[in-house]
């Protein structure tokens, strides 16, 4: 049994069928990348993945239990995501942005919080040790109390990661998590990723940049008009003349 | 420091405004605090001389000077403008007013011009706070919290309308002044350093309070008015100014807690012979309020922002309407009356009691009950906020996608901010209701939401001391110019749209607003102290 069974996930809109019954397993321990040319569906399929979006049809397992229903069943359930366009809480520091990302993973009701018991402190108390080493884990350990929005873009993407880990996942879901980047901060994106790996937390990471994809995934899935096309060994995808057709159309003749 | 040698037109200037308000500012008798004679400051002169004292500005380079002085010479100018008004307006014509006013206006002119032409100031010596004794910082704590209060109940002393706006023109210039002086930031990280103590200080002057009436019953009957509004605003506050959720039927809430309180207190006219004691019957009411905040909020929730907004402006008004129908639980538009005063253990409410040797009247008792009931709804109100509870209801306000995805269950939480504005609304409302003594549908109309929100809004969105003095500021100032009659709501709405031009995030922001609507003003310092602070330099700078 794999972490992630996703069997023929349809999702359709009006007319357009933008994930066309995708079938994707992630083993755990695994990088899985998900390339593919603008439109192709990535982003949506990610969307189902973590419940923002309804598929029409097919099935998502996780841990072998089916999920359905609103995106914070799917971040309890253990799998976590980052956007591709930045969304964090902007006005809230770095550190309160990981702190809301130990909500679900945190018990502590309306009583408890009004009437301050033990229970409650123990519970802070772990959730900002917890926060404290997330932060110094992406290297945000001195920007903790900074307000989000005056964090550098980098900087937003990583503490997006922080937030994301703090729900405790055991599949993290990257949306392009080096959009924007120069190449060394790129690098540093790609050793991140294989650190959360290290953790024991399964990534499947979204990304138009062939070279960081091809150097750090274990597995590389392609998807073109909302289908699955290959899916393989880094080279065994980048050899695939199918690949290079969708990416920059047949030979002339 | 050294004292600098002040500039000749503001020297004139500070000259003329002292002499102009010791003049006779009337040619006639009539008009209140013997403005027609010389020599001494009366009337609402008085406020114009004590801000002819920012005048001494120019004699010290303390940071933001400039403004401070223009803030007071401003002032000064808007006082004699205010009082000319109701001199030509009450005393027939401009024949009315006397060579003083006049003086004194060109000498405040004198002073703006020359404080406009002051340099910008040096940048403040120190921006960390200085660390002072502590028993200096709780001296300024008291100091502070007893000028509040003396400013309070001079206020409310003041009996002719025009004096009265004059007093609110002095008040607000003055602020505006040490505001820029760096006073209320400093004051705000004091706060925020003793909180215990100030807390304590704050409840010891909110109980002094009946002591300063001399017996007089009218104002605390009003402040007993407020603290129920007040409850009430720190219950929308949680739903408006922490979960983001525009409610504009927020006072049916109120009214379903009114009505229970009255359904069950044994009223004379009333269709219901029950009586249970109080304390229950205000969990009651806070509890029945919360099931309509469920039954509302289950099928509404989903909805966002504007759409929202409709739909609990829809229910304010099925509520009214309901309860203006259905004759036989609510007696229809008649309302439910004579409701008794409360008595808990042989203790009347409704009698007046000689306390250290002044007499407090009844609705002391109601404002002391409600002082208890702010109290609750404070702890109920912070807790909640710095707790997981309370980050995701900002992180869900922030950013609805975000916070589901980072595991929140926003509905739950949603209806869970809707059910605690509503149960702390319920409760009020019970509490209302004795000491109206009569609940009937026409208090819960459309404009009772209205100023709620726009006391929540005004005071600052997500702080106590905001909800408080927006309810304050919204009760007692349309108290106070009854004599403008139709004109009131016109002043009261300029003095709206001033306030959200010149200070969106309302008088006592928190933190978070502060950043959200003053974006040209990055926070990255680490750990700034001042929680619910005033603004660090002001705009200006």
């Amino acid at each position: 049994m794999s972490l992630l069974e996703v069997r023929g996930v349809t999702k359709r809109f009006e007319g357009l069928l933008a994930v066309d019954s995708v079938d994707l397993d992630v083993e755990q321990g695994d990088i899985v990348g998900v390339i593919g040319p603008n439109g192709a569906g990535k982003t949506t399929l990610f969307n189902c993945l973590s419940g923002l979006e309804v598929p029409t049809g097919g099935e998502i397992r996780f841990r072998g239990q089916a999920l359905s229903g609103r995106p914070d069943r799917f971040t309890r359930a253990g799998v976590a995501r980052t956007f591709q366009n930045i969304r964090l809480f902007p006005h809230m520091t770095a550190f309160e942005n990981v702190l809301v990302g130990r909500h679900c993973r945190t018990r502590v009701g309306l009583a408890s919080a009004i009437g301050r018991g033990r229970k409650f402190h123990r519970e802070e108390r772990e959730s900002e040790t917890r926060a404290d080493e997330l932060l110094d884990f992406v290297g945000l350990a001195r920007l903790g109390e900074v307000v989000a929005r005056n964090l550098s873009y980098g900087d937003q993407r990583r503490l997006e990661i922080a937030r994301a880990l703090a729900s405790d996942p055991g599949l993290l879901l990257l949306d392009e998590p080096r959009a924007g980047m120069n190449a060394q901060e790129t690098r540093a994106t790609a050793d991140l990723v294989r650190r959360i790996r290290d953790r024991g937390v399964a990534v499947a990471v979204i990304e138009h940049d062939m070279r960081f994809i091809f150097g750090l995934c274990d597995r590389v899935a392609v998807l073109v008009q909302g289908r699955k096309l290959v899916e393989g060994t880094p080279a065994e995808v980048q050899g695939d003349p199918r690949v290079i057709e969708a990416y920059l159309g047949a030979p002339a003749g | 420091m050294k004292l600098e040698k002040p500039p000749a037109p503001a020297a004139a200037g500070a000259a003329a405004l002292v002499v102009g308000t010791l003049s006779p500012w009337a040619t006639f008798a009539g008009f209140p605090g013997k403005m027609s004679l010389g020599g001494f400051p009366g009337g609402a002169r008085l406020f114009c001389l004590l801000l002819a004292a920012g005048a001494l500005l120019f004699l010290l380079d303390v940071h933001g000077r400039r403004w401070a002085a223009l803030a007071t010479s401003a002032g000064a100018v808007a006082v004699v403008v205010v009082n000319l008004v109701a001199l030509v307006d009450q005393g027939g014509g401009a024949g009315s007013v006397a060579w003083g006013a006049c003086m004194s206006l060109a000498g405040a002119g004198l002073l703006v011009a020359a404080a406009w032409r002051l340099p910008p100031s040096s940048p403040a010596a120190g921006e960390a706070t200085p660390t002072r004794a502590p028993v200096i910082e709780i001296a300024a704590i008291a100091a502070a919290l007893l000028a509040v209060l003396g400013a309070v109940v001079w206020g409310l002393r003041i009996e002719e309308s025009s004096r009265f706006v004059s007093f609110l023109v002095f008040v607000t210039f003055l602020s505006i002044a040490v505001h820029h002086l760096g006073v209320f930031s400093w004051l705000g990280a004091v706060f925020a350093r003793h909180h215990r103590i100030a807390l304590l200080l704050a409840g010891a002057v909110a109980v002094a309070f009946p002591f300063t009436q001399q017996g007089n019953a009218y104002w605390i009957r009003v402040f007993a008015s407020i603290g129920v509004f007040a409850v009430a605003a720190i219950g929308l506050n949680v739903v408006v100014g922490l979960a983001g959720l525009l409610d504009l039927g927020y006072v049916a809430f109120f009214g379903v807690g009114a009505y229970v309180g009255a359904l069950l207190s044994n009223a004379a006219l009333t269709t219901s012979n029950v009586h249970l004691p109080f304390l229950l019957v205000v969990l009651l009411g806070g509890c029945i309020a919360a099931v309509f905040g469920l039954v509302i909020g289950a099928p509404t929730l989903r909805l966002r922002g504007d759409y929202l907004a409709i739909v609990t402006l829809g229910f304010g008004e099925i509520f009214r309407i309901t309860a203006n129908n259905w004759d036989g639980l609510t007696r229809g538009p008649n309302g439910i009356s004579g409701i008794p005063d409360l008595a808990l253990g042989g203790f009347d409410f409704g009698q007046s009691h000689a306390v250290l040797g002044v007499t407090l009247p009844g609705f002391a008792n109601y404002y002391y009950v409600e002082l208890v009931l702010i109290c609750a709804a404070i702890v109920v109100f912070t807790r909640l906020n710095d707790s997981r509870i309370g980050r995701a209801w900002v992180a869900i306000r922030e950013d609805e996608v975000a916070a589901a995805a980072s595991g929140i269950d926003t509905i739950r939480l949603k209806l869970l901010a809707f059910a605690i504005g509503a149960f702390l609304a319920g409760a009020a409302g019970t509490v209302n209701a004795h000491v109206t003594t009569q609940v009937s549908p026409d208090s819960y109309t459309f404009l009772e939401s209205i100023l709620l929100v726009a006391a929540v809004v005004l005071g600052g969105m997500g702080t106590v001391p905001g909800a408080l003095l927006g309810s304050t500021a919204l009760f007692v100032i349309p108290e106070k110019l009854r004599s403008f009659q139709d004109k009131r709501l016109l002043l009261f709405g300029a003095a709206l749209i001033l306030l959200m031009r010149f200070r969106p995030e309302g008088l006592v922001p928190s933190r978070r607003r502060r950043r959200e609507l003053r974006e040209e003003a990055p926070e990255g310092v680490p750990g700034l102290a001042g929680a619910t602070g005033a603004a660090p330099g002001g705009p200006a700078s």
